[in-house]
């Protein structure tokens, strides 16, 4: 039996009523929850419907139409310049992990380090090295992102995240464009993080996953919140029957 | 030396010494063309739009424009008006500065257009401001990407330097025609001058490969592919 951290940490980040539209095509019809600190939420639900346009507007690299975030009571949205001090709070890592490709893994790591905090090349690299080790890639830190695996990559770049100690990391499908080895390589590593405490947002097709990890799982369809709630809950769902059939297999985990 | 006369060879140093004149346009051209040219392509690729307007009406013109319609308009038209005492080499400089700068632009932008979105993103997503991670993640790799092509200009801006003749800077072939004018044997010299034209040539080819080996980084070549 799997057991769930708890989740009676402080809200430390609301999502308000966000709606966002491309064109004719209304992506998020008005999505709200809240996040505790430490807690796992998993979005699950088709593709197309809204999941990674809704983690873009967490951090605001989309604009939502209307609607607020909210992060430690203060307003992430029209922050205006000063979204770049919630985006250092806020990490993300991408499905096609868009590491720096001229810097070595190391470089990577630190570069915001350097350029956005303000720390010393030294206590960077100290850092830096922290973080790798972290994530298993001590001996990889002087390669270049062309020279590691999609797994490593996508390790490094969950570094590159974690290295700016965020409050909270999006997850916007990490394992989509790996084979099942190397998901299981990525996941093992979002697991640890999940019970060392890190407030976690996971868009993911890996139910394994969010029924192991999770302290919630929503299920988004047609740009809504269909149906939330614990792994135990959600089992006996008609909804999770539902998207299993969507998602085709069900990965025991 | 017996295949070449006495009197071409008594004209041999004020040949060469257009070598200096020659490259001298050529560098300070194609540095004037880089300092212009990176800053118009981040305008047309991220600035606003009356900016972008402006440098694209530039590029027209300066593309637009048969070299020596720029050469003539600046010798004659527009330097005596601004600056009259200038020598000609100066303005031979800046006129071919500006046209290169045109075509470096475009350049430059074709290389920040094949960085892909999420290099952006990612920066952004670390806290990085929009001007920081234009420096420190867009132009170093976009600049990687665009030598190959911007390496083009060295041979273009060398073998158009020679047009600049025409408004009597004393370059190769200026110097080149001054002695055949005074001497004759027009075979020899011009053969001389191509043969210093080519000499430049593969310096310059020699020097870019270097620079391109240099700044290679995994990922970016084709391998054994």
């Amino acid at each position: 039996m799997v057991m769930h951290k708890m989740t009676d940490g402080e809200i430390i980040l609301r999502v308000e009523d966000i709606h966002k539209c491309y064109g004719e095509t209304e992506v998020l019809k008005g999505v709200s929850f809240d996040v505790r600190r430490g807690e796992t939420k998993v979005f699950i639900g088709p593709s197309g419907t809204g999941k990674s346009t809704l983690l873009r507007c967490i951090n605001q690299l989309t604009i939502p139409d209307s609607g607020s975030i909210w992060l430690n009571d203060e307003e992430v949205t029209h922050a205006g310049p000063l979204i770049n001090h919630f985006r250092q709070k806020i990490g993300m890592v991408f499905q096609n992990f868009n590491l720096f490709d001229h810097l070595t893994a190391i470089g990577n790591v630190e570069i915001a380090l350097i350029r956005v905090k303000g720390m010393s090349k030294a206590d960077a690299r100290k850092k830096a090295l922290e973080e790798l080790g972290q994530v298993g890639l001590l001996d990889k830190a002087n390669a270049y992102p062309a020279e590691l695996s999609g797994g490593q990559a996508q390790r490094l770049s969950i570094a590159r995240a974690l290295a700016m100690d965020p409050e909270v990391i999006l997850f916007d499908e990490p394992t989509s464009s790996l084979d099942p080895e190397l998901t299981r390589e990525v996941l093992e590593v979002m697991k640890r993080l999940a019970r060392a405490g890190m407030t976690m947002l996971v868009v993911t097709h890996e139910m394994g996953f969010a029924l192991s990890v999770a302290n919630e799982i929503l299920f988004m369809e047609h740009g809504k919140i269909v149906e939330k709630g614990s792994p135990s809950e959600i089992q006996t769902s008609p909804t999770f029957a539902r998207t299993r059939m969507f998602l085709g297999t069900f990965q025991d985990d | 030396m017996s295949i070449l006369s006495p009197a071409i060879v008594e004209s041999l140093p004020y040949l060469l010494s257009g070598v200096f004149t020659t490259l001298g346009l050529v560098i300070l051209a194609l540095g004037l063309g880089l300092v212009m040219g990176i800053p118009m392509a981040l305008i047309q690729v991220y600035g606003p739009a009356p900016l972008q307007y402006c440098v694209r009406t530039y590029i027209w013109i300066f593309r637009g424009l048969p070299i020596l319609v720029l050469l003539f308009l600046f010798y004659f038209g527009i330097f005596p008006l601004l600056a009259p005492d200038i020598a000609a080499f100066w303005i031979a400089a800046v006129v071919l500065g500006f046209r290169t700068a045109a075509y470096q632009s475009e350049i430059f932008r074709g290389a920040i257009l094949s960085i892909s979105e999420g290099q952006m993103l990612a920066a952004r997503s670390l806290g990085m401001s929009r001007f920081y991670a234009i420096r420190t993640v867009i132009l170093p790799q976009a600049l990687r990407r665009a030598l190959p092509g911007w390496t083009n200009e060295y041979p273009i801006l060398l073998t158009d330097s020679s047009v600049c003749y025409a408004i009597g800077v004393a370059e190769l072939l200026t110097r080149g025609n001054q002695i055949v004018a005074r001497i004759g044997d027009p075979m020899t010299v011009y053969v001389i001058v191509a043969i210093l034209f080519i000499l430049l040539n593969y310096g310059g080819q020699w020097i870019f490969g270097r620079i391109e080996n240099r700044y290679k980084i995994p990922g970016y070549g084709h391998g054994d592919a």
